[in-house]
């Protein structure tokens, strides 16, 4: 009940203030009160990682969250215990956010040690509490690899993904140069195939789940999305090569061939555009 | 309080229409290109319009840096977007052509858009798909290899182009990969993590930016030649929409309060078909595709506070009630008006769900017609999506939808070149107050973000160098050191408050009133009582916020508030523009102005003009106005009844 009402209050009403502040907070009452009687809510606690800088020493946190309603995400439950902490005059956890629909590629830490957490072709926005039964306890902790420095709690810095991808992960055109969008014939599935490898969002799921810490399955993806039409053949084999050693040259480890990546890809992303990436390195010149 | 302008010179060229972008193209004056690369470029936003400007600009030589307050440039909020990009190619056949997308997109806006800027925008439609194909953008395809088009969001002509449900993201990713081409060839330097904070003016022309670095918490000034502002819309104004939780309105407010008018601030579109909210936690608004409405019907319980499931509802108590009211368009009515009348019944108590905050969009007849299977193929990943979201499953159970806010067609004023009342800013893409009008057609948005940043720009910007003698300013020249101490003034003023809240309780109640006031339907009391209103939470806000000292790296409580006080000022200027508009057209929609039958009155006497606002230094802002003509069609008023 208090939680359902929790963004009122704590903000007492005052006396004179300006009627529609009031009006304001005699809306959302009943609002939330009705909202309330039909809700199911869980209790979970949260061990999450702590860590107030990338030099500064970790460790796990205990918080318990009580009565939260069922219909919240998981980063919905994250912000309700930020302001909490924030109104104890504590430090509110950190993690990385923004789209909240799973297409932006910004959240991302492990759930229990699964990355992306357990629901399969989901990030950790997506998660809602209905999801986990009363009692749960949830570990979470940020992605971990040595290209991926921890900035703070849960968020990460994954600027080495960027720098793969101007390595070489694109087609080389300047803005004015391009033929007439027709003039160039795509069977049907063929482009189905590359806009299935194009839809990473870049989240860094696959490296944290490989016991190499590898960026195979990201590089893989943008190669063959590339690679697979006909606008990506001159620069095909220079690509490959550029991004492969661009991926080395950050500290990513080489495929571990445990496919964790595609279990855990946000967007079900085929770990066979890995051994495709492989024989890439093959092709002739 | 209205006064037309002399500073509002819209620089579009005298003539025909037609023929208006080739002219200017031409009479523009070029630089040549070893000057280009001594010449600096800054580039606000890293989405469609800021990652395409940057790489077009860098290819043809000049020194460009790129800001973005995310990790990574690939995050920007144009990632998000659904449904698809138009353009005038006529590939299906059906008659389209450059003159039908300009006229629809007039028409679109109610006739509140510059005539030469929406033709200006259909000329352009076919080389952006030309660029993004050439780029490796995947669009959906023919069996015969040939590109695929739509037609949407009630379009007599299928000239929307398209990626799955992905478009957004795979038109992001093409400019994004053409920008990281030119951070490898030394070109673009891409700063991450910064968040603007302020705009640099000297002489009355911008020389640059003041951000601040999230990881590191230093304030830095960089300086340019010009500014390009790619900051997207400001729908976070009422805490839920559709847009990611980042999206902010803090640039285009700060240069606003710089000396850059401010155009059309109440012009905000409404989409009809959103995952509601239920409880107060929720932190966003999930879109559904307006496909939907294609198959699924839309309907209420006839009774009031009927608290009966959907199923036990019998037909004969169910009321459909934009088939009702449109039976001609029935449930494929314009965004605005069905939002309207889902708003107006559930105001009556009529609503269902959770606070009686939603209708039903009902999909059993469009199954029991056409099976499931198909339906499943039809709508996949949405069902999938809905379920997610709501734990219930939609092909049993009728969806819940409800409004929510989710594009701003108003923003900072440009000419036809893009640039803003201060000379050298450059606004692209939704930050400006574009060539929508009063409501923006669908699948346009992608469209407008890269006209204007690859083609646009590129051309405006380079006719603005040339006749400038260039030379950045000194990072401690005085104009610099002004705007720093301004922006670490406004960060210490903002620690020292002792309060006890989190930023989110205050942007929660802006929200609440920002929707109530100045959402799907205004009303002249209300907007005034809300401007009070707005006042006091302001002053609450500023005294009792808590902002935590920081002990780590990234400080994600000041990074918000300092949003949220940017927030409060365009709201404010929000409720004057919309009390100031006494009509109702497009989105904004007065119910002192409708007809009998409930459709919105345009007055083109009093209002055919662009309202600019400038902001005044301790006094009430100053609502100017650029009087709108056409010359190709003439204004109608529309009727879907």
């Amino acid at each position: 009940m208090k939680q359902n009402e929790a963004p009122l209050a704590g903000l007492p009403r005052r006396a004179g203030q300006g009627s529609g502040i009031a009006r304001i907070l005699d809306d959302l009452g009943p609002f939330r009160r009705r909202a309330a009687l039909t809700m199911s809510t869980v209790s979970l606690t949260l061990r999450i990682w702590r860590q107030a800088g990338p030099s500064a020493s970790g460790g796990f946190e205990t918080h318990a969250l009580e009565a939260v309603p069922t219909d919240l995400s998981l980063l919905e439950a994250l912000d309700l215990l930020n302001e909490r902490l924030i109104a104890a005059g504590e430090r509110p956890v950190g993690f990385e956010h923004d789209c909240r629909e799973g297409i932006c590629g910004s959240c991302g830490f492990l759930v229990n040690g699964q990355a992306q957490g357990p629901q399969r072709a989901t990030s950790v926005c997506q998660l809602y509490l209905r999801q986990f039964r009363d009692g749960d306890v949830l570990t979470l902790e940020p992605f971990r690899a040595r290209a991926f420095t921890v900035l703070e709690d849960l968020a990460v810095d994954r600027a080495a993904l960027d720098r793969i991808i101007a390595a070489g992960g694109y087609c080389s055109v300047n803005t004015g140069s391009a033929p007439e969008a027709n003039a160039l014939l795509i069977g049907r599935d063929q482009a189905a195939r590359a806009f299935d490898a194009a839809t990473c969002i870049g989240c860094g799921a696959c490296v944290a789940s490989c016991r190499n810490a590898s960026a195979s399955l990201f590089v893989a993806a943008k190669l063959a999305h590339l690679g697979q039409l006909p606008q990506g053949q001159p620069e095909r084999r220079q690509r490959a090569r550029a991004m492969q050693a661009q991926m080395r040259a950050e500290g990513f480890g080489s495929c571990s061939s445990n496919l964790e990546c595609e279990a855990v890809c946000p967007k079900q992303i085929s770990a066979d555009w890995i051994s495709w990436m492989h024989r890439e390195s093959w092709r002739p010149v | 309080m209205s006064i037309p302008s002399p500073r509002l010179d819209p620089q579009v060229p005298a003539g025909p229409v037609a023929s208006a972008w080739q002219r200017c193209r031409e009479s523009l004056p070029l630089i040549s290109p070893s000057r280009k690369q001594r010449l600096r470029i800054l580039v606000v936003g890293s989405g469609l319009a800021g990652a395409s400007a940057a790489a077009s600009l860098a290819e043809q030589g000049y020194r460009v840096r790129v800001l973005t307050y995310h990790d990574s440039p690939r995050r920007a909020h144009s990632v998000a977007a659904q449904g698809g990009i138009n353009a005038a190619r006529n590939y299906a056949n059906d008659g389209d052509s450059v003159e039908r997308l300009f006229r629809d997109t007039l028409k679109g806006g109610d006739f509140r858009a510059r005539e030469a800027g929406c033709h200006r925008l259909a000329e352009i439609s076919g080389a952006i798909i030309d660029q993004c194909v050439a780029q490796g953008v995947p669009f959906a395809r023919e069996y015969g290899g040939t590109l695929a088009n739509r037609s949407f969001g009630g379009a007599l002509v299928s000239r929307t182009f398209y990626a799955r449900g992905q478009t957004g993201q795979q038109l992001l990713y093409g400019a994004y990969q053409a920008m990281l081409r030119q951070v490898a060839a030394g070109r673009v330097e891409l700063l991450h993590r910064r968040d603007m904070l302020d705009l640099i003016v000297h002489d009355g022309v911008a020389r640059g930016v003041v951000c601040r670095h999230q990881a590191s918490g230093e304030l830095e000034v960089l300086t340019a030649d010009a500014v390009l502002l790619a900051t997207g819309g400001y729908s976070n104004v009422y805490y839920l929409s559709t847009n990611a939780l980042k999206s902010n309105a803090t640039a285009i407010w700060r240069a606003h309060l710089r000396g850059a008018c401010f155009a059309n601030p109440c012009y905000t579109q409404i989409h009809p078909t959103c995952i509601p909210s239920g409880d107060a936690h929720q932190s966003k608004l999930t879109l559904m595709s307006e496909s939907l409405r294609n198959d699924g019907r839309i309907w209420l319980p006839m009774r009031k506070g009927d608290a009966r499931p959907p199923a036990a509802i019998p037909q004969e108590e169910r009321d459909y009630f934009l088939e009702r009211q449109y039976p001609t368009y029935g449930n494929l009515v314009p965004r605005d008006l069905a939002s309207r009348r889902a708003r107006e019944l559930c105001l009556q108590g009529r609503g269902v769900g959770p606070g009686g905050r939603s209708v039903y969009l009902d999909l059993a007849d469009a199954i029991a017609r056409d099976g499931e299977a198909a339906i499943e193929a039809r709508y996949g990943n949405l069902l999938e999506m809905y379920e997610r979201i709501s734990g219930d499953d939609p092909r049993t159970t009728p969806m819940r939808i409800y409004p929510a806010p989710h594009y701003t067609m108003g923003g900072l004023w440009v000419d036809y070149h893009l640039m803003s009342t201060v000379p050298g800013l450059f606004v692209l893409g939704e930050a400006n107050f574009s060539e929508h009008g009063a409501n923006r057609l669908g699948a346009s948005a992608l469209m407008q973000g890269l006209a204007d940043g690859y083609f646009i720009a590129p051309a405006t910007v380079t006719g603005w160098l040339a006749e400038r003698p260039g030379g950045e300013l000194a990072s401690d020249h005085p104009a610099c050191r002004e705007a720093l101490t301004a922006v670490q003034a406004r960060i210490t003023a903002l620690r020292s408050t002792r309060g006890s809240q989190p930023v989110d309780v205050f942007h929660r109640l802006l929200g609440h009133l920002m929707i109530e006031a100045c959402g799907i339907s205004r009303r002249g009391d209300h907007l005034r009582a809300a401007l009070t209103d707005l006042e006091t939470l302001r002053l609450r806000f500023l005294e009792e916020v808590r902002i935590p000292e920081p002990v780590s790296v990234l400080d994600g409580e000041l990074e918000k508030a300092l949003r949220l006080e940017d927030f409060f000022g365009l709201a404010d200027l929000m409720l004057r523009d919309a009390l100031e508009r006494e009509e109702s057209c497009g989105a904004h929609f007065r119910e002192e102005h409708q007809t009998a039958s409930g459709e919105a009155r345009r007055d083109d006497d009093r209002f055919a003009h662009i309202a600019a606002w400038e902001h005044r230094p301790g006094g009430t802002p100053l609502r100017h106005t650029e009087p709108l003509a056409f010359q190709s069609i003439r204004p109608s008023q529309r009727n879907y009844r």
